[in-house]
């Protein structure tokens, strides 16, 4: 990681810098208990609260009502595959702050075989299409969502394709040194 | 079979809200009537198929069913270097393509730490805003289409080519120009493209005026767009809804004045918002937008700095051919960049832009390698669909076709 | 078939001559010789099939269906005022599939919404013809994935390919005037031949392959419904 001389411009350079957000992880922390939190991410002048999965409704809930300076709007509810750093899947959770300007993401991580995770439509209606995304992609379970099934494939489609050890599909490229595996239909 | 936990048969999900007859008189059976409308038909923008449950003409329940233009477009980019995954990330929202390369190359860019030139800056403004002035216009020249105003159909695709006239003289294309590099642009703008654009933006708010007369003050215009589609500052919020929709609403979000990106900041215009939230209301905004864009384009035109389109670290960005011919390390430095591509340090990066259809975000995972692990951009339009159903609940067919239109979804972009 | 035009005389006489020869025709006062004579003025033979495909070049009407950015792009031809569509006759958009002669598959194909195109193809009526417009319906473009169908071609017989992502309007109008010079020529020829069909449905032969093929075709015939049996 080389730092290249100055801060690029663009972005917002009021996010929570690295000491708000440990203040930040401290309250969760106080109000949930300390398992709650798992770690703290400043990198790049963005702020990432890990929690743990079971915590992530009552944490959002607090960084939404109850915080004294709340993050009321949720902006992306987003899968990643963190393959081959286990536990596997990750749910990224983007909070804007209309009123300061200000993101903050919340990141949960849980494991592939079992991956279940509380919904939080209540607290976020926006999470709707969203949940259903990040299910039909990654298969992640949220509980409590009251329509969940396949949003983007077929609904009869097996398979959650974002994952990494899913094939990319498709078909192969032809050059001369493989075509004449992959008969055409005028052969 | 599959091992899915939740398989239900997705046609009994799919069911009508409720198949209870409705009154008490015993000749008339009535019950409400799901309506299937879609992927394909002439009032949607794309392939958006919708689930309309009515009773009579009213619209009582809508679930829109998405999914027909899904081309794993996330999926793909994961196996293609950085610079090529700008051709991907284009196609998403393909009305407003320098806004998705944008948004794409400003999250590897903070990922990489490196500035980006201020005249690069200003391109990207200029292109960005005249961008957003053609997919304003064609959003318009459709939306009229569906409600009947078929002349907006001629007249805004006329003004959109001249737009595509000056994307096509900067960058040899006219759609999906991968113009936006990662560190800048991809060619300094050739001789003559300024004039060009000052004439087009001397012709633009004629233009405009001329469509506010045939359009503003049509009677049928009007009654089919206000107070059509009503959906609350707070419902709005709730639902994740920005951009037009959500100025619509009186609410003056706006990412380039709030948390503003590539040098916004200096320039000068203003954010027009609504009252009602009806159609009415985001069809004003919209053509308002456009007169705002003119502004933005006209002082980014008389502010243009001089220096690099594109950023100097030779490691990210393409050195000039000239320099091929006399320096090793160019040489080496362009050998790497086209067979392997820069790698990105390991870490993630979330950027949000203010696009034609409200905050498109794009989040880049790096994992130290020259392809990106993940990427994903947070569509506008994927989450203004959610409000579809409270805008068009207990009205009329037609008023739900002219929340459709008015709505704007681009269905490249929710499906990605 | 060839038309040969010749420039209406300026004459005002010899135009008057014909309005009058006209109007007793209409009375049906000409007879022998001067009948004869008008007639021949006027008449051209041809061959049947040839003036029919004459008329269908060129009144195609397109079924309004876009799927992606090539859909813009074909907006832009029907609608903008540079390059239209009505110039050649192809202005006429019916978006219901029994009215509409050509299928315009402008966009990526994905896998959910194949099935839908194909039952789109059956119900239009014969002659129709499809035009493959972009790099995403000829061969999925750079969408080498699980999603895209890999060509429209795979569940649909393609008359004409427009390259390009996405192909200028010009080049899509280069691609209608291909069609209509396809048209003109012999309409059945290309994917009929190839496959041996007549109307729509394909010929398997019965071959050592014939289980795994039959069972291709009669995926295809599930999704487009019941139909003429298979020959």
């Amino acid at each position: 990681m080389r730092p290249r001389g100055r801060k690029p411009r663009g972005g917002n350079s009021k996010l929570p810098d690295a000491t708000g957000l440990e203040l930040i992880a401290q309250r969760i922390r106080t109000s949930l208990g300390d398992e709650a939190v798992t770690g703290t991410t400043y990198y790049r002048e963005q702020a990432t609260v890990d929690v743990a999965p079971e915590a992530v409704h009552d944490a959002l809930e607090y960084l939404s009502r109850a915080d004294e300076e709340p993050w009321t709007r949720l902006s992306s509810l987003h899968g990643v595959d963190y393959l081959p750093e286990e536990p596997r899947l990750g749910v990224h959770y983007q909070l804007l702050s209309m009123e300061r300007c200000d993101r903050l993401n919340l990141r949960t991580r849980v494991g592939a075989d079992d991956a279940h995770l509380p919904t939080v439509i209540d607290l976020f209606p926006t999470a709707d299409f969203q949940e259903r995304e990040v299910y039909d992609m990654f298969g992640v379970v949220f509980d409590g969502h009251p329509d969940l099934r396949r949003i983007l494939l077929p609904e009869d489609y097996t398979g959650y394709p974002q994952r990494r050890d899913f094939p990319m599909g498709g078909e192969p490229v032809l050059f001369t040194f493989n075509e004449h595996k992959y008969p055409r239909w005028y052969d | 079979m599959t091992d899915d936990p939740l398989s239900v048969p997705y046609r009994e999900r799919e069911r009508s809200v409720t198949m209870e007859p409705m009154g008490a008189d015993d000749d008339l059976h009535e019950e409400l009537f799901t309506l299937n409308i879609g992927p394909h038909h002439p009032a949607t923008h794309g392939v958006l198929r919708l689930l309309t449950t009515l009773e009579g003409e009213v619209v009582r329940d809508i679930k829109p069913i998405i999914g027909y233009v899904h081309t794993g477009i996330e999926k793909s980019c994961e196996d293609q270097q950085y610079w090529k995954v700008i051709t991907f990330v284009e196609r998403m929202d393909y009305l407003a393509y320098y806004f998705n390369a944008s948004a794409y190359c400003m999250s590897v860019e903070k990922l990489l730490e490196i500035e980006v030139p201020d005249r690069a800056q200003y391109l990207r403004v200029i292109h960005m805003e005249l961008n957003r002035i053609a997919s304003h216009l064609f959003a318009l020249a459709t939306g009229a289409l569906d409600l009947g105003a078929i002349t907006m159909l001629w007249w805004g695709c006329r003004d959109r080519d001249l737009v595509l006239d000056l994307f096509e003289m900067s960058s040899g294309q006219r759609m999906h120009p991968r113009y936006i590099q990662i560190g800048g642009v991809f060619e300094d703008i050739p001789p003559g493209w300024v004039e060009k654009t000052r004439k087009f933006l001397k012709l633009m708010p004629t233009r405009l005026d001329q469509y506010e007369d045939l359009l503003d003050r049509n009677e049928i215009w009007l009654e089919r767009l206000k107070g059509t589609g009503v959906i609350s500052q707070e419902r709005a919020l709730e639902l994740g809804v920005t951009g037009p929709l959500l100025r619509a609403t009186g609410h003056p979000w706006d990412l380039r004045k709030a948390m503003p990106y590539s040098c916004y900041e200096q320039f000068d215009f203003d954010v027009p918002v609504g009252h009602h939230g009806d159609n009415y209301d985001r069809f004003k905004v919209r053509m308002d937008e456009m007169r705002q864009s003119i502004r933005i384009v006209e002082q980014a035109l008389d502010g243009l700095p001089e220096g690099d389109h594109i950023t100097t670290d030779r490691k990210v960005a393409l050195p000039p051919r000239h320099e091929l011919a006399t320096s090793m390390e160019a040489l080496i430095h362009h050998f790497k960049l086209v067979t392997e591509g820069f790698r990105v340090p390991p870490g993630e990066a979330y950027t949000a832009i203010e696009s034609p259809r409200g905050e498109l975000g794009c989040y880049v995972l790096a994992d130290g390698s020259a392809k990106p692990a993940r990427v994903h951009m947070r569509d506008p339009s994927f989450v203004n669909l959610m409000s579809l159903p409270d805008m068009a609940r207990d009205s009329l067919i037609a008023d739900f076709i002219a929340c459709v239109a008015m709505l704007d979804p681009i269905l490249g972009g929710v499906d990605r | 078939m060839e038309v040969t035009r010749t420039p209406v005389e300026p004459d005002a006489s010899a135009l008057r001559v014909r309005g009058l020869k006209a109007q007793q025709m209409l009375r049906g006062e000409l007879a022998g010789k001067d009948l004869e004579e008008f007639v021949q003025e006027r008449l051209l033979f041809t061959q049947f099939e040839t003036a029919q495909n004459w008329a269908r070049k060129n009144a195609i009407f397109p079924l309004g269906f876009g799927l992606a950015c090539c859909a813009i792009e074909m907006i832009t031809v029907i609608g903008s005022p540079r390059n239209d569509l009505a110039r050649f006759g192809a202005e006429a958009i019916r978006f219901t599939p029994r009215q509409a002669d050509l299928l315009i598959l402008s966009g990526r194909v994905s896998i959910k919404m194949a099935p839908i195109i194909r039952r789109l193809y059956d119900q239009m009526l014969e002659p129709k013809w499809v035009i493959a417009m972009g790099a995403c319906s000829s061969s999925a473009g750079m969408f080498n994935n699980y999603a895209v169908v890999q060509g429209a071609d795979k569940f649909l017989p393609v008359d004409v390919y427009v390259p390009g992502c996405p192909p200028r309007p010009e080049a899509l109008i280069y691609g209608i005037m291909k069609l209509q010079d396809k048209i003109m020529g012999k309409p059945d020829m290309g994917w009929r031949e190839r496959y041996q069909a007549h109307g729509t449905e394909e010929e398997v032969e019965h071959s050592a392959t014939s289980g795994h093929a039959r069972v291709e075709a009669e995926r295809r015939h599930e999704t487009a419904g019941p139909e003429a049996p298979r020959r």
